[in-house]
């Protein structure tokens, strides 16, 4: 059985390129889809600021805030939609929040 | 041997679910339908089948129970009827969109306005663009066949099958039939082995997702190609049931069509009121013939167009209305079928048989009558007709 995988499936398609019934062959590939474009507003990472509560991570509605060995990173900006909740969500100001430039 | 028996269209469809013995049914009671799941529910109380039951609080969620089966990886089966069928209606076009393999037995009665219980075709006739395929009957016996074909040919297909028969006229008349051994039904349909479902770990899957616009026109373009498609899978299903049962099966049956001068073009039980009319005008020398409808989903517009240009004038009855004033849904599309056709008879449109009004042999008369009229004058007058109305200006 030769299932097509959703990374070559694209806006570029033709639709006997596409899967019957539009079905997705594998879990997770959300990964894959640029939401970020969707942005007007962006949050700024203010690393100096931050003191590392990791409260914003679970605020997040996207999961953009990437966590590594105890220590949030810098947004996942393929997924982050600018929603600001994050910006709300700081007790220490640590996270700005700018008009998008494309 | 096959076995005779009397039964009524419901107990027909129902004996055919129990042979096919399915994994899931989810089914609301509606008339005159209810009987179908009412019988199916005595088969699973008393073991005859190992069928799931869902029964549900409404349409919407028996539709919704197939739907969520068959992406699951089971054989799913439903019936209903009328306001049922349009509860059902969002669902409809999720079931086709996911192309899910459903068989649901649609027993066809007039939508309500005003309330009326009795057969018509508006149910199926207004899910008509929902992507489902659509099979009719006759007779109690070309429901049972149809439903037992429809299986095969949904699965095959991927695209689910409505298989329709008329309330109360085939669904509660008792008449003869010839039902096939069990074991030859079960062997017919066979295990269903979907290539991919939900239930299988090895493969994860997701189904029915959002379609934006860059890709919802390619999806409906890819549906459009398995009514395409299905067209060859109808013939292979039926040349298979024939070589099991010696019936065959088409997308269309001609009744004295050879050397026929007019025809009428109709679906479902009215077809054997018109038969009977035919014959008794060939008795009396007049050349007249008739083509049963059978697959309305997808439209046979090629083989009925050249089957209608055997004769110099058509009657297409619609047991719906469209209200589009310029004819029922039947009517168009066997009018359009004819339109690149350089020697195209006159076709002509009547409403009939609404809310279960009677249409006898007589009635049939009157339309062949017409049709002499309207091929010696060369005139077709008003195309747009009802049959069997009480009207002021005729009385």
């Amino acid at each position: 059985m030769i299932l097509k995988k959703a990374e070559e499936i694209n806006e570029k398609s033709t639709w006997q390129e596409l899967t019957t019934g539009a079905e997705i062959y594998e879990p997770a590939t959300s990964l894959q889809v640029n939401t970020g474009e969707w942005r007007v507003m962006t949050p700024v990472f203010k690393e100096n600021q931050c003191r590392q509560c990791l409260l914003c991570v679970p605020f997040c509605p996207d999961s953009a805030i990437p966590v590594k060995e105890g220590k949030r990173l810098d947004f996942d900006f393929m997924h982050c939609k600018g929603c600001g909740i994050c910006v709300t969500a700081c007790p220490f100001d640590a996270i700005g929040f700018v008009k998008e430039e494309k | 041997m096959a076995i005779r028996d009397r039964l009524s269209g419901n107990e027909a469809i129902a004996t055919a679910m129990r042979q096919i013995n399915p994994d899931v049914m989810g089914a609301f009671p509606i008339t005159p339908s209810t009987e179908i799941p009412q019988y199916f529910s005595g088969y699973i109380a008393n073991g005859k089948v190992d069928t799931v039951f869902v029964p549900v609080e409404s349409e919407h969620g028996a539709m919704s129970t197939c739907i969520g089966a068959s992406a699951a990886g089971a054989r799913a089966v439903t019936a209903t009827s009328s306001a049922g069928l349009a509860f059902m209606w969002e669902l409809l076009y999720v079931a086709a969109s996911m192309r899910l393999p459903i068989t649901m037995a649609v027993v066809n009665r007039a939508l309500t306005g005003p309330i009326n219980i009795n057969c018509d075709h508006s149910d199926s006739m207004g899910a008509r663009d929902s992507g489902w395929l659509q099979i009719y009957a006759e007779t109690n016996q070309e429901a049972y066949d149809n439903f037992i074909q429809g299986v095969l040919i949904s699965e095959e297909c991927r695209l689910p099958i409505m298989i329709c028969q008329d309330g109360f006229i085939t669904s509660h008349g008792v008449s003869n039939i010839e039902l096939i051994e069990d074991e030859k039904v079960k062997e017919f349909v066979g295990e269903y082995e979907p290539e991919n479902y939900l239930l299988n770990a090895e493969n994860p899957l997701a189904v029915g997702p959002y379609g934006i616009s860059p890709y919802y026109m390619e999806v409906k373009r890819k549906q459009a190609q398995a009514m395409k498609d299905s067209m060859p899978v109808i013939m292979d299903v039926a040349k298979k049931f024939y070589d099991m049962t010696g019936r065959k099966y088409g997308f269309f049956e001609e009744y004295k069509m050879d050397d026929a001068e007019v025809a009428i073009v109709v679906i479902g039980s009215s077809a054997g009121t018109g038969k009977e009319a035919v014959d008794r005008l060939r008795a009396e020398g007049q050349k007249v013939g008739l083509i049963k409808l059978r697959v309305f989903r997808p439209f046979p517009r090629i083989p009925l167009a050249e089957a209608m240009c055997k004769v110099k004038a058509v009657a297409v009855m619609d047991r719906a209305e469209s209200f589009s004033n310029s004819g029922g849904p039947l009517f168009n599309e066997c009018r359009s079928s004819l339109y690149d056709l350089d020697n195209k008879p006159y076709c002509i449109n009547y409403i009939y048989g609404l809310g279960g009004r009677d249409i006898q042999v007589e009635d049939f008369y009157e339309i062949y009558k017409d049709l002499f009229v309207i091929y010696e004058n060369d005139d077709p007058g008003d195309v747009y007709r009802y049959m069997g109305v009480r009207d002021s200006r005729f009385l």
